[in-house]
């Protein structure tokens, strides 16, 4: 994955600055609740939301199953089309192919569909390396942008800003908006649209990435709600699409369980407003498609972890995660934040350095990221199972090992609890070390002078 | 009919009256009750921790405990969870396991336990319980029908409060800043009492409520539905717990 967020603390220090930071705090709220509410709404509307999400699974399971086969299939579909193939083994291949073709071009400037694999090989940087810019095109993305900001949110990445933010962005970085900008939502879309539509007309090379590919027929699929994307698609002389190889669907036909789910879990829509779909190039346009692997085979031989292939990046679990609402995106590292990032990162990064580490240990375990996932990935499951290959602190092994221990034997344990009793007194209040985290907000249980086991042999079980 | 109570190491030793709540409550609806004296945990921290093995010897070590119980009961959502969720996935798979409120409305049919508690109570439906098991209105049923008690409802009462075992002490600031957002929700409603079936989320909610001195206290779902105009389980409802207070 990319190096932009390379030696970034852990989570529980990056999260322990985001919760006192109220402006941010205040717009994660507003935003999560909104869509949280809104993506509910029309969830409810659904009479066989359970049947397409257990139907969703199936298709994505039996796509990863014989991923090969599929991809292979793709390679071919998009070759009879007119289209040229490439497989880009990690970020570094991909960001270098992609490189190459935009110079093949001659071209310096090329715009951009939003795309979570761009983000995630740090293509934006390279081509930047290489003298080439890439404008974003998606009203978000291009707000994280000029604000020399990183996405903190795979659906809406500028979610972290509210309207008046956005405003002083665009008066700082956008020359051509005009001084009397308000912070209307319609008046800020309007300047960026103005910016935007020169870029569109003029540039030569696109580039996206897709929600979907049909091995079938060679299809490519890109769900987005401005029309940015359609304009970027269609306009330019060269289109580049990245995309990671668990994005394949065998068949044209399970495109329409995805197209139910994804609007209504990601913004609460029923229809998705912008479905563009194109088979190799259009008329006169040279397409690419770049098949990016960068550490997806590496998931899909996790007999647990693989399931987070399945991810269709709706980020329905982002926007119900209290641990996301509180901390940010930010905090996770990563172009992918949330319940779903803390097991896809560390699984695609490998796990090591403490960032990776701490991630599947950002959650409560609460369960709601499982609950509305459309494609039923048991998130908690997995994060539990990644604590299980997580190195572990010291003191904290030496501490469950010491608890273990006390556990295998009920007599060890009534020993711990009458000891417990004595000790309490000598406890103070608030407590050193990391122990103090829990202490510095919440008073410490008192220890009962007798445990219920030593009541019931003492009562024998209440009788006496 | 006979049960076998498993009463979780966190209600063993940090809250013995719920444990004793649970006994009173069950024989007043003519259960006989045992207590398997081997038992210790289920396993949970350790499995939720990243310490799997350990936690499979606990789990283990639990199922052979209780191996010849007809039925298990569990005053805890998070443990009836674990046993549900992850025993199979251990290689100890547990069958007839139920949670306090479970065993009360589907295996006895009772919604009306008897009992007296006249107080204005909120009750936090906690996630395993939630979300895990999937208990339901059933919590709320038996509260309801308790004579005395004003049930008044916990707004955004399906958020986490934000223990979740040791992320409470891994990720301190943003479990302090879930957990002040439910306090929050609590002192909202105007309730005296928060009530939940999981003695874990209520040393964490019950610690900062507290600390804050709101005076809003917290007790067991069994400590409610075992009390009666006589007293229930062996002391006087409303007066503040004379030990193992949260």
């Amino acid at each position: 994955m990319s190096g932009t967020f390379l030696g970034m603390p852990a989570f529980p220090v990056n999260a322990a600055d985001a919760v006192q930071n109220s402006q941010l705090r205040h717009n994660l709220r507003r935003a999560t609740h909104t869509i949280r509410d809104k993506r509910s709404r029309v969830v409810a509307e659904v009479p066989d939301w359970a049947e397409l999400r257990s139907a969703a699974k199936a298709i994505k399971d039996a796509a990863l199953r014989d991923l090969d086969r599929h991809l292979l299939r793709l390679e071919e579909t998009v070759q009879a089309a007119g289209g040229h193939v490439h497989w880009a083994r990690d970020a570094a291949e991909a960001c270098r192919i992609v490189t190459d073709l935009v110079r093949a071009t001659g071209e310096t400037e090329v715009v951009k569909v939003k795309s979570m694999a761009t983000q995630e090989i740090g293509l934006n940087e390279a081509l930047a390396d290489s003298g080439i810019h890439a404008y974003e095109t998606d009203l978000a993305e291009l707000i994280v942008q000029l604000g020399d900001d990183r996405p903190s949110h795979i659906v809406v990445p500028a979610i972290h800003r509210n309207r008046a933010e956005i405003r002083e962005i665009f008066l700082r970085a956008m020359p051509d908006a005009s001084p009397d900008l308000t912070d209307d939502p319609a008046a800020l879309a309007e300047a960026a649209r103005l910016h935007l539509r020169q870029r569109f007309l003029s540039s030569k090379v696109a580039i996206s990435g897709a929600n979907f590919a049909i091995a079938e027929t060679g299809t490519l699929v890109v769900v987005e709600s401005e029309g940015n994307g359609r304009m970027c698609l269609t306009l330019p002389e060269t289109l580049i699409s990245v995309v990671g190889i668990e994005k394949v669907l065998p068949t044209w036909r399970d495109l329409e369980v995805f197209l139910q789910l994804l609007p209504r879990s990601a913004t609460g829509e029923r229809m998705n407003p912008y479905t563009s779909t194109w088979t190799a190039a259009t008329e006169g346009q040279t397409f690419h498609l770049v098949l990016l692997d960068n550490g997806r085979t590496d998931v899909l031989a996790d007999e647990v972890g693989r399931q987070a292939l399945r991810c269709i990046r709706c980020a329905a679990c982002l926007n119900v995660c209290p641990v996301y609402e509180r901390a940010g995106g930010h905090a996770y590292g990563s172009v992918y934040p949330g319940p779903i990032g803390a097991i896809l990162t560390p699984q695609m990064r490998g796990m090591g350095t403490p960032l990776d580490d701490s991630l599947p240990y950002a959650s409560t375990l609460c369960g709601a990221c499982y609950d509305v996932c459309p494609v039923a990935i048991d998130i908690p499951e997995v994060l539990v199972h990644l604590r299980d290959r997580s190195s572990h602190p010291r003191a904290e092994r030496a501490a469950l090992r010491a608890a273990g221990w006390m556990l295998a034997r009920p007599e060890r344990l009534a020993r711990a609890q009458r000891l417990a009793f004595r000790l309490r007194r000598l406890v103070p209040r608030r407590l050193p070390g990391p122990l103090s985290a829990w202490t510095d907000t919440r008073d410490l249980p008192d220890i009962p002078p007798e445990s219920f086991r030593d009541w019931w042999k003492r009562t024998e079980g209440g009788t006496r | 009919m006979r049960v076998a109570l498993f009463i979780t190491c966190i209600t063993d030793t940090l809250y013995p009256q719920t444990g004793r709540a649970v006994v009173a409550l069950l024989r007043r609806l003519g259960c006989e009750v045992d207590f398997p004296e081997r038992q210790t945990c289920c396993g949970q921290m350790h499995l939720n921790t990243g310490y799997r093995d350990e936690a499979v010897r606990l789990a283990r070590r639990t199922k052979r405990v209780f191996g010849k119980s007809e039925i298990v009961v569990v005053p805890s959502g998070s443990c009836a969870a674990m046993i549900r969720e992850h025993y199979p996935r251990l290689g100890a798979e547990m069958p007839r396991v139920v949670e306090l409120t479970e065993f009360l409305v589907d295996v006895l049919g009772v919604t009306d336990v008897g009992a007296y508690f006249p107080h204005r109570v909120t009750y936090h439906p906690t996630c395993h319980s939630l979300r895990g098991l999937g208990l339901g209105g059933r919590p709320e049923t038996l509260l309801r029908a308790v004579r005395g008690l004003e049930l008044v409802p916990l707004p955004r009462a399906d958020e986490c409060c934000g223990f979740g075992g040791t992320f409470a002490v891994k990720n301190p600031a943003v479990s302090a800043a879930m957990c002040a957002d439910k306090v929050g929700a609590v002192l909202d409603t105007g309730a005296e009492v928060l009530c939940a079936a999981d003695n874990s989320c209520l040393t964490h909610l019950g610690g900062a409520l507290r600390r804050q001195r709101t005076g809003v206290r917290v007790m067991h779902i069994a400590e409610i539905l075992a009390s009666t105009e006589s007293g229930g389980a062996g002391r006087t409802a409303g007066l503040s717990t004379p030990e193992g207070a949260r």
